[in-house]
């Protein structure tokens, strides 16, 4: 029981001081909504799905909020960089609550303001003219949302239990982010694509949830989504395991 | 009834000994200071207390609970306010207690920290961002919220580091009052010597890891055999040499630049030694009562500040072994 309160704490307060950096917020949803706008009507006409029954913009919409989910919850991390500065992080490691609590709350968290910038972004779409899905297919990209965000979170926690500057952090990060978006297939299909290419983007782990969110939001998508779903989740035990035990390694 | 009890306590942070056998116990109630200069091994000793670092040796309990297998019992026993400050200053005054309170799986105590905030007169301040508060009004917050889950023991390290005068002795008048209204035995640890004298029921006098003194401040200060005559001259041997054979001397410490006679009735004597000492040139003669300062001087031959300069190095040190 309280370990359920130190996790809903934790969890509070990275909500509580998201929702309260709105420029923050506004922010981070320029980078995709110029992307979808302008990569998507751009190459809309130039660019025709092969296997799919749906124009550029809707194809690369997923894609797009899965990128500004993979982007917050990554920098998500940085959280933990500025509260070994700021020392707060001895305040809760000296609290009688377990690491593994911790570690859990603060994922969950980084993961729940992702997935809240996703939805902001999914708005978007909706709003330039992707239908809107049905119900079940709303559902779908929620889970694949959630899947995203609290992997890449946990990343971003591994990473920055690492590291003792934001700077650093977000250099790490940049590097690690673009590469991971690209051979996503966010922007492009995974059919009649060289080998070497379709081999790396099966090996990133963010295919599977644009691939899930494709299945959610259009109903059709190259990867069966069940095969998603495993990948996905197998990735995020993975990444789960390696940040807290990270975690759980931070000297101070 | 000993709310503390440290036995053959060591920590050694790869081959530098920060904590070095120390055994003592602090009894329920009490103001107990650790006294000594930076990296002399305080904060790792209150670390280990705390639960934040393992003992490499030694045992230690806190509130009957053992400090590496009752965690979390000790934790909920003690309230701990770090030298670095560890608040949110993103977030409120109100919502630092707020979170606090959750932490510590208490129920909803809005009454409780609304009271503790006026204890440390920041009522009317809690809906702020702390990132707007003074240095002494961060202190004060970090106090009230480490009383907030009703610690039978309050850790303070370094509690008026970085402090002006006047805010410091407010301070001090806080945490007298905690003490004495709250019922809570209170650790504090300090490099400023009258700090420790002025607060402190017992101080132990800790240096190069080992603790070389502790006593409450008065029994501490009577164990020098009284007050101090301080002759600064450059001819300190000369001044040893004159001085050699008077038996109410307790003691003749040699220095750089200057010599200290401890002796009884010292206000007294002066006019003697000084006939005595006719032949040498003296640049001062000044009478002191002792203080700390003195009886670390008297265990460790060096100020707190000339070893504080040494100190540095070990600090450097424990930092690298640390990050390994």
């Amino acid at each position: 029981m309280s370990g359920l309160s130190a996790i809903y704490t934790i969890w509070y307060r990275n909500v509580l001081k998201y929702v309260r950096m709105r420029s923050r917020i506004i922010g981070s949803l320029g980078m995709p909504f110029f992307f979808m706008v302008i990569v998507g009507f751009g190459l809309n006409s130039a660019i025709s799905v092969p296997g799919m029954e749906v124009n550029y913009v809707e194809f690369i919409a997923p894609g797009i909020i899965s990128m500004s989910i993979l982007f917050s919850s990554m920098f998500s991390g940085v959280q933990l960089v500025i509260d070994k500065q700021i020392g707060f992080l001895k305040e809760t490691l000296v609290a009688p609550v377990s690491r593994l609590h911790l570690m859990i709350g603060q994922t969950i968290g980084g993961a729940t303001t992702a997935v809240i910038q996703g939805l902001l972004v999914f708005i978007i779409s909706i709003a330039i003219g992707v239908n809107l899905p049905s119900f079940s297919g709303i559902l779908i990209s929620l889970v694949f949302m959630f899947l995203i965000g609290l992997s890449f979170t946990s990343v971003g926690i591994a990473f920055a239990s690492r590291m003792e500057d934001t700077h650093g952090f977000q250099l790490i990060v940049n590097f690690v982010i673009f590469p991971v978006f690209f051979l996503s297939g966010a922007l492009f299909p995974l059919e009649r694509i060289p080998d070497w290419l379709s081999f790396l983007t099966y090996l990133d782990p963010l295919t599977y949830g644009v691939e899930g969110m494709r299945y959610g939001m259009l109903g059709a998508s190259q990867i069966n989504p069940l095969i998603c779903f495993a990948a996905l989740g197998g990735f995020l035990v993975v990444v789960l395991l390696l940040g807290s035990f990270l975690f759980n390694k931070i000297k101070i | 009834m000993e709310l503390i009890k440290v036995e053959h306590l060591t920590k050694q942070f790869g081959d530098l000994t920060a904590v070095d056998d120390i055994s003592f116990s602090i009894r329920e109630g009490e103001i107990f200071g650790f006294l000594g200069p930076n990296g002399a091994g305080k904060t790792t000793t209150l670390s280990i207390l705390s639960t934040l670092l393992s003992p490499t040796e030694g045992s230690a309990t806190v509130n009957g609970y053992d400090v590496t297998t009752q965690k979390a019992d000790v934790r909920r026993s003690i309230g701990v306010v770090f030298q670095d400050p560890t608040l949110d200053e993103e977030l409120t005054a109100w919502e630092n207690m707020d979170i606090h309170r959750r932490l510590y799986g208490m129920k909803k105590s809005q009454d409780k920290i609304n009271e503790l905030l006026r204890l440390v007169e920041l009522e009317n301040r809690k809906k702020q961002l702390v990132k707007n508060f003074s240095g002494g009004m961060k202190r004060r917050l970090e106090i009230a919220r480490g009383l907030l889950h009703e610690p039978r023991i309050l850790f303070l390290d370094e509690p008026t580091l970085g402090l002006d005068p006047q805010t410091r002795n407010h301070l001090w008048d806080y945490i007298r009052n905690m003490n004495r209204e709250r019922k809570v035995t209170i650790i504090l640890t300090t490099h400023y010597m009258d700090e420790a004298e002025k607060l402190s029921d017992r101080v132990a006098i800790i240096d190069m890891g080992k603790i070389i003194a502790l006593d409450t401040p008065g029994a501490l200060k009577e164990q020098l055999g009284g007050s101090v005559i301080r002759i600064e001259s450059n001819e300190t041997t000369k001044v040893r040499e004159k001085l050699a054979d008077v038996d109410w001397l307790k003691r003749l410490s040699l220095h750089n630049g200057f010599v200290d006679l401890t002796l009884q009735n010292a206000e007294k004597r002066i006019a003697e030694v000084i006939k005595m000492l006719n032949e040498v040139t003296i640049d001062s003669v000044s009478l002191k009562i002792p203080t700390l300062e003195d009886v670390f001087l008297n265990y460790t031959g060096k100020t707190i500040r000339e070893q504080e300069a040494s100190a540095k190095d070990r600090m450097r040190q424990q930092r690298k072994a640390a990050r390994r």
